[in-house]
């Protein structure tokens, strides 16, 4: 390797001479071209640009690392070179980032700090140089190519959809290891720059110019004598190196004054004792209150950057790179690395070749159809919305018409743009507007009997190749299929509420379902941005049957006389978003006795734990949650009033009557969480064991997106990986001793991997 | 790069005058085999079945810098100077105006249908029907197909089309918010009701909105989709300003010849007042003068300046258009035939201005012409990157293929061919009235030139433009 790099160099100073007679043609400047990156010196400009071979997107090889490398080498030693461009070879990617795949290499805590140490003394090198180099960027610019683009001085920007700035690292469980986290708040205001480091959050052209992110934008340019993105990204190079030039001639003075409020807080804010007192700790406060303590990452990053901001310049580097190789050996970052890669899985289409959907129809405006309406129209999907009264129809549309509002407020999309979203919805009554759907999705009350009708009633429009999708959480599709005259069309996607936040979506397949309809629908799925997991026709499919056991769980917890508000805390403390009672609130708890009753049957002794029947009476006494404002909690309307729900001390009474006395052998915090999660675990190895799922990664993507399951632990497969199956499965073994055998015994294949201490993760 | 040609020379012109016999036959069916059989000479462009439309005559009041002498007028003021010195100019009967139609852009809401109120304010029969309408740039160039339309329907023999644009005044509104609360103000019964809106209005009041300058669905300014046009379409900075140059060079050799025969003078009452003959935003510069502009629009790398950019301007043009018969029933010698025009739209954020490359082959190739057919090119200048961006277009295999789904490129405009008179660089661009400009200057160079075929080509906001077909009537 090192003798290629020697070779390499050594002509390229051959062709640099030859550059330098002819400079003053400067089409004819030669390209030096390395096997990842390319250069150029225009008039002294040396226009360094990344191309990682075969990959649509630039990201840290360990070859673009030597490229790189062996570039701001050359340009520290060619005195020809007065600046620098740095930019990409390819049009709408600049850099993502560290290659992940290279992390796994990484063995040790020490192994991944020198690696990142590394890096950081790269971009320090060119940084301190002593040669102005400006950062021309169009396309994603993450992670580690957005820590690069901080140690140039001068960043231009072209100001399109694909061009974004984040920190994505605390999202795989990670701290910025490339300077971002001491650049970065050197740059902006401290406030924005924990804003970004903390949440990873994505920061658009126009908004990063504001914070100061970015010191130039390039407004893309049309098509013209080339395509759009050749001519945008040809525009960007020329302005960039005129810029260089200008930084070069002493032309353009880098000033970056910001407005004299910001200046003036961010000074304070960013010193002892403020910083300690009022901005660290409120940060610190809100991480937790976050993350209950379950996420190392957002921690760890406010120490580095307090390291920074407090001490000797090069401390806080030291402290970085040491952060991120301690944080590079945490469960929490494998969990979250390999929820990336899975959920990065489900994005693909490999279902096929399949008819694109331009024609949708969506039967039921309620909260689902509606929301499968809206994550339709703005993806460019005509859609007909279809409910049995005008009422019900702008109920939809009012809630449609909310969202897209919110996304203009979010800056998502323009007013023109949400007008013509919204122009691609048709509601109506009647289904004669189906005649041209390619896929009709209906999303109807859980009566079999009314989505047979439906079932016919389309059949009798709809052309010969629409697919019927059905929106059920339950019901097997083969029986709600029993009713079609093409049952191979007929398909399950089951959406999670509320469909424009949820990223999951569940599609399910019984053996008659033809390949083209399941292509179809994934295709669906995936043009309204969802993960697609596909499952087999089973009750509950996955993500439902998976919750009922653990719900029942939840129930008996408060049988057992735990208050609600104990019950949320312990599973949000397992890491769960919302908490166990009002999530059984949120699903309404007729639809969660619904679920456990025909799941009870389908099931077996195996959902048990809870009393069905104290669900029964709840809704009896017209406590259906949420919908109706009163459920295990009441729920206060009044938009004012400060207390949005309290507990419902009526439900509360009716459960006493089933109160039982909590067994102590299993009654501590931990082991109430742990049944809860343990409950939910092997009901999933069940669904792998039958084939529902297709692999533990799909049903780990689904458990996280769909239903919230602990990110932290990746997922149930995840998590046996990482707790280790043998120790679970002891667990289990106690809590089965203090109640049912049936309801803790583990899959056959937790067993097994119990017993060999098989992985499911490499 | 290519080179301007700013001198020149009309006996340079690949087509010497036609033979007027042989053009006559031409513009009638009977005799189109006659004229197919003479086949050094173009095809006629007549349509079977349709009377062959003309255009008489045309005018305006010169164009001026908006803010400078006409100032203090309305828009109707000027669109009526336009109309009374058309009808002085033609003789036309006030019986034998079937319709009037004035494009405006830029509305006075006091005269939202200005083609009638200047038409009543003129002292005209108040039995004429006039309307008024609106296409951005090229919204005289609608009055004028909207005329050909009726003449086409039969419903009448002779039209008057025009238009005006006064930028020295635009109605600036009160916001939403206050406009509301005004609005809610009448039907508001208690004091502490009235005393909120008026709270309001107060509130509200030093936040006024101004006529929208931006495209309504991209937020874009013109000027900076036509920077963002001229790079896609490698237009250098300095092309722009040598062809800026080119068109005051231009338009003050024709000012000084006397070419420019459609200005009719305009008195402009006042204490500052008096006649005003000519057009007074013709400024030849030099290109170091120019070269020093900052960019207006994309800073700070943009290369449209307020030098190589159409000004604000203010005036009002008319043209009578009848049918070939009524004219010569008569009397009249009409200009020029009205032979055929297109319309063309496409995206208003990246192609805004990209009109004129659409619309010049597509009408060419329904006419059964060829560029080389073609005499006199009259294309609006917006702006000199965006003229130059067309050009180059129609030149390009890449983009031929792709947007226009050609086999090839289309082949470049001779430059030499082009707006020889200037344009709407140095003439100036009232939004409403330049369509009536540009189709008097084609016909009117058409004899001055002696060429037989003049193609007019415009681009306008919404990503709109037209293309038109003129033909010179024989002598």
């Amino acid at each position: 390797m090192l003798s290629k790099l020697v070779q390499r160099s050594v002509q390229l100073s051959a062709t640099q001479t030859a550059r330098l007679s002819s400079r003053t043609t400067p089409t004819s400047v030669s390209g030096a071209t390395y096997d990842n990156a390319t250069v150029n010196v225009v008039d002294n400009i040396a226009v360094i640009k990344f191309n990682v071979p075969g990959a649509s997107q630039n990201s840290y090889t360990k070859g673009l690392s030597a490229d790189f490398k062996a570039l701001v080498d050359r340009v520290e030693q060619d005195s020809e070179i007065k600046g620098v461009v740095l930019m990409s070879g390819k049009p709408n990617s600049f850099m993502a980032g560290a290659d992940i795949n290279l992390l796994k290499e990484v063995k040790s805590a020490a192994e991944a700090e020198a690696y990142t140490r590394s890096g950081q003394i790269l971009l320090e090198k060119l940084e301190s140089g002593g040669k102005p180099v400006v950062a021309a960027i169009m396309g994603a610019c993450l992670g580690g190519g957005l820590e690069s683009v901080l140690a140039c001085h001068y960043r231009i920007a072209v100001n399109d959809s694909k061009t974004q700035f984040a920190l994505p690292e605390v999202m795989l469980g990670l701290t910025p290891g490339a300077g971002g986290t001491q650049r970065l708040p050197r740059l902006i205001s401290l406030t924005n720059a924990l804003d970004m480091a903390l949440t990873g959050k994505t920061i658009r052209p126009k908004k990063a110019k504001s914070i100061g992110l970015i010191d130039l934008l390039v407004e893309p340019l049309g098509p013209g004598l080339k395509p759009a993105d050749v001519t945008t990204h040809a525009y960007l190079e020329e302005v960039a190196i005129k810029t260089a030039k200008d930084i070069v001639a002493g032309k353009l003075k880098i000033e970056r004054t910001r407005p004299l409020v910001e200046r003036v807080t961010n000074y304070f804010l960013s010193r002892r004792p403020l910083l300690d007192s009022v901005v660290l700790r409120t940060a610190r406060d809100k991480v937790l209150k976050q993350t209950k303590g379950n996420y190392p990452a957002p921690l760890k990053i406010l120490d580095v950057i307090r390291a920074g901001l407090t001490g000797p310049r090069e401390t806080g580097f030291e402290e970085e790179a040491k952060a991120f190789g301690e944080l590079s050996q945490t469960n929490a970052s494998a969990a979250l690395i390999g929820l990336f890669n899975g959920s990065t899985e489900c994005k693909k289409d490999k279902y096929g070749p399949a008819r694109k959907t331009e024609n949708l129809g969506v039967i039921g405006a309620g909260l689902m159809g509606a929301g499968i309406a809206n994550v339709s129209i703005d993806k460019g999907i005509n859609t007909v919305l279809i409910d049995t009264n005008q009422e019900g129809l702008d109920r939809g549309l009012k809630q449609i018409a909310t969202q897209l509002d919110g996304s203009v407020k979010r800056k998502r999309y323009s007013k023109p743009e949400r007008d013509a979203y919204f122009a691609r919805l048709t509601p109506t009554t009647s289904y004669d507007k189906l005649n041209k759907a390619d896929v009709v999705i209906e999303a109807v009350f859980e009566d079999l009997g009314l989505k047979h009708k439906i079932i016919q009633q389309l059949e009798s429009v709809v052309p010969e190749h629409c697919v019927i999708a059905t929106n059920t959480s339950a019901l097997p599709i083969k029986d709600i299929a029993s009713a079609a005259k093409r049952p191979e069309r007929v398909i399950g996607m089951h959406y999670f509420s509320p469909v424009d936040k949820m990223q999951l979506l569940e599609v399910i397949v019984t053996d008659e379902t033809s390949k083209e309809t399941l292509a179809a629908a994934a295709k669906l799925g995936l043009a309204q941005k969802k993960l697609v997991v596909v499952v087999k026709d089973c009750p509950g499919f996955f993500a439902v049957r998976a919750l009922a056991p653990t719900l029942s769980e939840v129930a008996r917890l408060l049988m057992e006389g735990l208050s609600p508000r104990d019950v949320d805390r312990l599973s949000t403390e397992a890491g769960f978003p919302v908490g166990a009672a009002t999530l059984l609130d949120e699903v309404g708890l007729d639809v969660a006795a619904h679920v456990a009753t025909f799941l009870g049957k389908a099931l077996g002794p195996r959902v048990q734990g809870g009393n069905t029947e104290m669900l029964q009476d709840l809704i009896n006494l017209g406590f259906k949650g949420r919908k109706n404002n009163a459920g295990i909690y009441k729920y206060n309307t009044d938009k004012k009033s400060k207390n949005k729900k309290e507990i419902n001390e009526a439900a509360i009474k009716a459960v006493e009557k089933y109160r039982s006395q909590p067994p102590t052998s299993v009654s501590s915090d931990e082991d109430r969480k742990l049944r809860i999660l343990s409950r939910f675990i092997n009901e999933a190895t069940f669904c792998l064991q039958e084939g529902v799922i297709s692999s533990p990664s799909d049903g780990d993507v689904a458990s996280v997106f769909g239903l919230g399951f602990p990110p932290f632990w990746g997922g149930p497969f995840r998590f046996i990986d990482l707790y280790g199956a043998e120790k679970l499965v002891a667990h289990m073994e106690r809590f089965s001793n203090a109640y049912a055998h049936e309801q803790f015994a583990p899959s056959q294949l937790l067993a097994d991997y119990a017993k060999s201490g098989k992985k499911f993760y490499n | 790069m290519f080179l301007f040609s700013t001198n020149p020379k009309p006996n340079q012109m690949p087509l010497s005058a036609p033979n007027p016999i042989m053009l006559s036959r031409l513009s009638r069916p009977a005799t189109r085999q006659l004229s197919a059989s003479a086949a050094t000479s173009k095809k006629s462009l007549a349509k079977p079945g349709r009377p062959n439309i003309v255009f008489v005559e045309g005018v305006r009041t010169p164009f001026v810098t908006s803010g400078t002498v006409f100032k203090d007028l309305m828009a109707v003021d000027l669109q009526r100077f336009a109309l009374q010195e058309l009808v002085k100019k033609t003789g036309i009967a006030f019986e034998d105006v079937g319709h009037v139609s004035c494009g405006t852009v830029i509305q006075e809401p006091k005269t939202s249908n200005i083609a009638r109120e200047a038409w009543l304010t003129a002292g005209f029969p108040d039995t004429t029907p006039c309307n008024t309408v609106t296409l951005a740039c090229i919204s005289a160039n609608v009055a004028i197909t909207q005329i050909i339309g009726l003449l086409n329907s039969g419903y009448t023999e002779a039209g008057i089309a025009g238009g005006v644009e006064l930028l020295s005044d635009v109605p600036i509104r009160y916001n939403r918010k206050t406009r509301s609360a005004m609005l809610s103000l009448q039907k508001a019964k208690t004091l502490p009701d009235k005393l909120k809106l008026g709270q309001t209005i107060l509130q509200n009041l030093l936040k006024p909105e101004l006529p929208a300058v931006a495209e309504f669905t991209s937020g874009e300014t013109m000027g900076h989709s036509g920077d963002r046009l001229a790079a896609a379409f490698n237009v250098s900075r300095r092309e722009q300003d040598e062809f800026a140059i080119r068109s005051h060079t231009l338009a003050q050799e024709a000012a000084n010849k006397g070419l420019l025969s459609d200005i009719v003078p305009v008195f402009v009452p006042g204490k500052k007042g008096g006649t005003v003959s000519a057009d007074n935003g013709i400024r030849v510069g030099t290109i170091e003068q120019l070269s020093k502009l900052k960019p207006a629009f994309v800073k700070p790398h943009g290369t449209v300046t307020a030098a190589n950019a159409s000004f604000l301007t203010d005036g009002a043009s008319a043209a009578l258009v009848t049918t070939e018969d009524f004219a010569l029933k008569k009397g009249y010698k009409p200009k020029a035939f009205l032979r055929d025009f297109l319309f063309v739209a496409q995206d208003p954020k990246d192609q805004l201005l990209l009109s004129p490359a659409y619309v010049i082959p597509k009408l060419l190739d329904k006419a059964g012409l060829t560029l080389q057919d073609v005499d006199v090119f009259e294309i609006h200048e917006a702006f000199a990157g965006q003229v130059l961006a067309n050009l180059n277009a129609l030149d390009s295999d890449h983009f031929c293929k792709e947007h226009m789904k050609r086999s090839g490129k289309y082949g470049r405009i001779p430059i030499e061919k082009l707006n020889r008179w200037g344009g709407s660089l140095s003439i100036g661009h009232p939004f409403g009235a330049t369509g009536v400009r540009l189709v008097s200057h084609a016909a009117n160079r058409l004899h001055k030139e002696g060429g037989q075929i003049a193609l007019i080509a415009a681009c306008a906001a919404g990503g709109h433009g037209v293309g038109m077909l003129v033909e010179r009537y024989p002598n």
